[in-house]
């Protein structure tokens, strides 16, 4: 929490005189029932009408200047506090921006999204908040507390008790309640799944004629909701009363002894007024204290959130420069394992390959099997736990970050565009090309149609997540993408999987004509079928390695996979597996 | 104006408890005004040194003491029945929603997101009841206490009274001043609030895809010039919005001043006492209270009314009536399907004159492109839809003369997405079957292939699952073994397995043939290789059937089916 303090650092001067101002005003609040008092005892007394009408100008003078205060501590506070988190939101993402795979599986993206948008905005307000007020109300509390000693000693120590009980009864109810609304919260996110399965089932319920058995489990979750609730509110609900209650029976208690003190000579009238009123002010800002300790608490949590985010360090550190390469080999494993941070097993065990400059790897297997997995090392994007990854001979490990990334184009499995026109993708990985290096691109990738059918065509603007896009030309502008880069090696993380079987197979024929070193991760055996290598993995073991003759001859795992999709040439007394 | 009337009949079943809560409140008020009023008395008792009444001060404060407890019992029980009535409405708005779904034709549940169904049911719902609570406690109070106050301070004194009533709507028009000049840059800064959250997810979001093209430093550079506005907007927003408390705080300080000067001169003319003056000074401080407090409740109710109608709107779609109540004993499992039409859309002809007959134990598949009307022949066989025109009998009995229950409970169905209960192995399974026993739920797995993995989860059948504690092929084999255990006269599989890998689905292959061994099956695939089996293979285009036949004499007409089936597994022999 105190290392996110530093982006308040351009602020010093502004997180200081907020609240120094907020405390002005409160002062020249603290002064009105003195002012009043005045009234009271000397002007009305002596009856005095010009001393009455200079304190009433005192009072018109402190509620402007009170105001002016106000005005330059709420402009100090808010430049403070959105500015703190403007900053912090700036460094927040760019620290994001340097974080690996590794984190980004851990943490999630959705993770990181909440911070930097719900987050970083509650963070502004408790900020802004408790420059403000975090000061003021205990300010004014114990001036109120310090007025009435000066006032009388003997009446001041009702202040004194009326406080402490006070302070006892809204912070027990606060620190009761909380944890009881955390428990209603859970409640509630039980009925809200419970209406959740309610309608992505209701075909299944409707099937099975479960209806009256779902609507009795809602109900019994929304009644256990109700009930909680209602108990939580009952507690809360004390607050008001309890305060109420307090600070007048002290009232009571101050006219009591005031009288006292009056009968004795020791009090004026006006006296009893003003601590009356001071009585007022107390209970006022003990209950803005306690709800602005909730806010604050609430933004103290998510700052440690965010504060947790940037103590996490990238797992991937490059070296400054990059080695010479020396050999044909465009890509080796050797000896690989690997191990996903959060997971309790290897996804890859001991996997040894090698190919060359131009040849095409084909990578096969079932869902979970550790294809992409492999595909992920080869950019570095995960360092192997175990064996080294090597690109033209040398360390992946040994590459600087610009040199690596320059080499590889990899088109992911799930097609990703970002908003902007057609042009502003492709040139995401070369900014450089030109829009005949494009269109190439876009050729080779099956594309071109894709981009000749749009208003604009490469100035035609994509949506949010090409949500004006069908999943298939998504796809190819993803390739295409891949394409513009000009890497050495391209990289299709089943990526075809959108494509019809017949504009899959141009595509492979269309990247036969550049002589890349390709990899092609299918679930399709007709799609890499071809590959100068086929790897066949399962459950993370390297169980086939060959080419397609070869493995039909001695894979069974590969044999499984293409009959099931070439069932007549099944051989009548091929065995599958069951499933594991 | 009618949804406040649709709330007000919902809060009908608690109207004693409304009424008590009204009762309440009139006095709880009453009672609040009326302390300051007696302070003021009390304080009238002490005038100077030796000068004091004991005995009218004793019976005083006695008098106030009383009625302080009791304002805050009665404070607190009214707080309890307000909670008690608004939470009790939601709760019985939310559990008619839910009762609602099971009702709902599925044209309205697949024509509405779900995320949008679930935020009425809970996010309105819930928006409804503070918005209530609110109102309960804040609107009724607020409106005694303006007229409640008004009255106290008149029978103190005119003058100031009428002052104050003068002064007021200033403090009111400084609010409104600020609130319309901050509007411009709220709305600013939402705009550009909303930008960078478009550019958050698109950019964290695919974190993935920017580091592999090496563009983090460009969606730092975007995100830095949207950042910078946002900060300029949301300076100057909450700036001008800060304004508001001490704005109106300064003009109810004028007014403060202004009752303490004329109260002042007042007394000089014996026209007030101090302890008058006291209460006025105390009450011209309270009577602003209720304004600011009304106006927000008003704000809060309005945008509570605006969810109440999302909720109601729901509430109110048409349900599907149960119009018979005959059921059918016993399921032999022939269909008949008769010129059936059927559109989702009237202007848009989908399925047209479809007929067909099927035996018992027969295997029907349904091949043909997206969007030909596959599922929706399914949907009408359940009668998730009901046909436009033509008929379908399950053994000579039209199904719209039959309960949907009794439709049901004949077919056994298996979809693409594997829909599972938060809960354990054994919940799910015996979703068809409640009064399963133990052995019967076991040889259903053995049946189903699905105990091999079962016997190895930690707690076997007990294991608690959700979402991602098992796999895409593990799931699907525990939805066929709830169709197993239940073991219906017909079977439906939608795209059952699609969702998993080839090899992964030959091996659940056997789970299939075990289930459809004797059973009319109606099976929905767009993987050729699942229905080569099938006795009849219906082709359908554009909601007809266009080709009929089992795969060997499909193949030999060189039809629609030939070529589809060329498409997936021939390979262009160029490369």
């Amino acid at each position: 929490m105190k290392k996110l303090l530093i982006y308040l650092k351009d602020y010093k001067k502004e997180s200081i005189l907020a609240p120094a101002f907020k405390l002005l005003e409160a002062l020249f609040d603290l002064f009105t029932p003195i002012l009043v008092a005045n009234i009271i005892n000397t002007g009305i007394n002596t009856k005095d009408t010009t001393y009455i009408f200079h304190q009433f100008l005192f009072l018109i003078a402190f509620a402007l200047i009170g105001l002016s205060c106000s005005i330059v501590a709420q402009y100090y506070a808010s430049k403070s506090a959105v500015g703190f988190t403007t900053k912090l939101r700036q460094a927040l993402f760019d620290h994001i921006q340097s974080l690996s795979y590794t984190e980004i599986d851990t943490l999630t993206p959705d993770t990181f999204i909440t911070r930097l948008t719900s987050d970083c905005n509650q963070i502004q307000n408790g900020l802004n908040l408790a420059l403000r007020l975090l000061l003021r109300s205990p300010f004014i509390v114990f001036g109120a507390m310090i007025a009435s000693f000066l006032i009388n000693v003997k009446i001041a120590w009702i202040f004194v008790v009326t406080i402490v009980l006070l302070l006892i009864v809204v912070f027990s109810i606060m620190l009761i309640s909380i944890p009881l609304f955390k428990k209603v919260q859970k409640a509630l996110e039980k009925v809200l799944s419970l209406t959740r399965e309610n309608l992505t089932g209701v075909r299944v319920i409707r099937a099975f004629r479960k209806e009256q058995d779902e609507v009795k489990e809602f109900n019994n979750a929304n009644t256990a909701y109700t009930k909680q609730n209602e108990f939580v509110g009952k507690i809360s609900a004390l607050m008001n009363p309890l305060t109420y209650a307090i600070i007048n029976i002290a009232t009571i208690l101050l006219i009591q002894k005031g009288a006292i003190q009056v009968n004795l000579g020791n009090l004026a009238q006006g006296d009893v007024v003003a601590l009356y009123n001071y009585m007022a002010q107390i209970v006022v800002e003990l209950i803005k204290l306690a709800s602005l300790i909730i806010t604050i608490d609430k933004s103290i949590a998510c700052a440690e959130r965010v504060q947790s985010i940037l103590d996490v360090n990238t797992s991937i550190s490059y070296p400054a420069e990059t080695k010479e390469a020396s050999s044909k080999d465009a890509i080796t494993f050797d000896h690989v394992c690997f191990q996903y941070a959060s997971a309790s097993e290897e996804s890859l065990h001991d996997i040894s390959f090698s190919i060359n400059k131009g040849q095409t790897l084909g990578i096969i297997g079932a869902t979970g099997a550790g294809k992409s997995t492999i595909v992920n090392l080869i950019p570095r994007f995960y360092d192997a736990t175990h064996g080294i990854v090597s690109i033209d001979g040398i360390n992946v490990k040994d590459y600087t970050k610009e040199d690596l990334i320059k080499k590889i184009g990899v088109v992911p499995q799930k097609a990703v565009l970002f908003a902007g026109s057609i042009r502003d993708n492709m040139k995401i990985g070369n900014e450089n090309a030109t829009d005949e290096e494009i269109w190439n691109a876009l050729q080779l990738a099956q594309a071109k149609e894709v981009v000749e059918g749009k208003d604009g065509q490469l100035d035609y603007m994509i949506e949010q997540n090409g949500r004006n896009l069908s999943g298939g030309q998504k796809q190819r502008l993803t390739i295409a993408r891949a394409f513009v880069k000009n890497p050495e090696i391209i990289v299709l993380d089943d990526s075809a999987s959108a494509l019809d079987f017949a504009t899959d197979a141009k595509l492979r024929a269309a990247l036969q004509t550049i002589h890349k070193t390709t990899v092609i991760v299918s679930q399709r055996t007709s799609s890499i079928k071809h590959a100068d290598l086929i790897l066949v993995l399962d459950d993370g073991n390297l169980v086939g390695k060959g080419t397609h003759e070869e493995l039909m001859k001695n894979c069974h795992v590969y044999q499984e996979i293409y009959y099931s999709q070439f069932p007549e040439e099944k051989p009548a007394d091929f065995k599958m597996e069951a499933l594991a | 104006m009618k949804t406040v009337i649709k709330v007000l009949h919902q809060i009908q079943k608690q109207k004693w408890f409304v009424a008590l809560s009204i009762l309440l409140a009139s006095v709880t008020v009453v009672l609040t005004l009326y302390a300051p009023i007696l302070f003021g008395d009390a304080i009238d008792y002490l005038i100077t040194k030796g000068n004091v009444d004991f005995s009218s001060l004793t019976e005083i404060l006695s008098k106030l003491f009383f009625m302080i407890v009791l304002t805050g019992v009665l404070t607190w029980i009214m707080n309890v029945i307000n909670n008690h009535v608004t939470f009790h409405v939601v709760k019985n708005i939310r559990s008619s929603a839910i009762e609602r779904i099971q009702v709902l034709p599925l044209k309205y549940l697949d024509a509405h997101s779900t995320g949008d169904i679930v935020s009425r049911i809970i996010a309105d719902a819930e928006q409804l009841s503070d918005g209530l609570l609110l109102g309960f406690t804040q609107l009724f109070t607020g409106i005694i206490t303006i007229f409640v106050t008004l009255y106290f301070m008149f029978s103190k004194s005119i003058w100031i009274t009428l002052l104050v009533l003068v002064c007021t709507p200033v403090s009111f028009l400084v609010a409104r001043f600020i609130a319309t000049h901050s509007y411009t840059m709220f709305k600013k800064q939402s705009e550009t609030r909303g930008k960078e959250t478009a550019l958050i997810e698109e950019m964290v979001g695919n974190a993935k895809i920017v580091k592999a093209f090496g563009y983090e430093n460009n969606a730092s550079d975007a995100f830095r010039t949207i950042n910078t506005d946002l900060c300029e907007y949301s300076q100057k927003a909450t700036f001008y919005s800060s304004l508001t408390n001490p704005c109106t705080r300064a003009v109810n300080n004028v007014i403060y001043a202004l009752v303490a000067l004329i109260g002042a001169y007042l007394i000089l003319h014996d026209q007030l006492t101090v302890g008058g003056l006291s209460i006025l000074l105390s009450y011209a401080n309270q009577y602003m209270k209720p304004f600011n407090d009304i106006s927000s409740v008003v704000t809060e109710l309005q945008n509570a009314m605006a969810c109440a109608e999302r909720i109601f709107s729901f509430m109110e779609t048409d349900t599907e009536v149960e119009e018979t109540s005959k059921t059918l004993q016993e399921c032999n499992g022939s269909v008949s399907i008769q010129d059936v039409s059927f559109r989702y859309d009237e202007a848009k002809p989908l399925i047209e004159d479809f007929n067909l007959e099927v035996n018992p134990g027969m295997r029907i598949a349904l091949v043909g492109p997206t969007g030909c009307g596959k599922t929706t022949f399914i949907n009408l066989l359940m009668r998730f839809y009901d046909v436009r025109t033509g008929t379908i009998c399950i053994d000579g009995e039209n199904i719209k003369d039959l309960t949907r229950h009794s439709v049901r409970s004949c077919y056994g169905m298996v979809l693409q997405e594997t829909w599972l209960k938060e809960g354990t192995v054994k919940d799910n399974l015996i979703f068809g079957k409640e009064n399963a026993s133990e052995e019967e739920i076991i040889h259903a797995c053995k049946e189903a292939h699905s105990w091999e993995f079962i016997k190895k989860l930690p707690k076997q059948l007990d294991t608690y699952i959700t979402e991602d504690t098992l796999s895409a092929g593990q799931k699907q084999l525990l939805c066929i073994t709830r169709v197993m255990l239940a073991l219906p006269a017909m079977l439906i599989l939608d795209e059952a397995t699609s969702a998993i890998d080839t090899r992964t689905e030959l091996q659940i292959q056997n789970a299939f043939d075990t289930l459809m061994k004797g059973r009319t099956s109606f099976i929905v695939a767009h993987r050729l290789s699942t229905i080569r089996n099938a006795d009849v293979i219906l082709v359908m285009k554009d909601g007809k059937i266009i080709e009929s036949g089992n795969h060997e004499s499909l193949m030999v007409k060189k039809g629609f089916y030939e070529k589809l089936y060329s498409s997936q597994f021939v390979i262009p022999e160029k490369i």
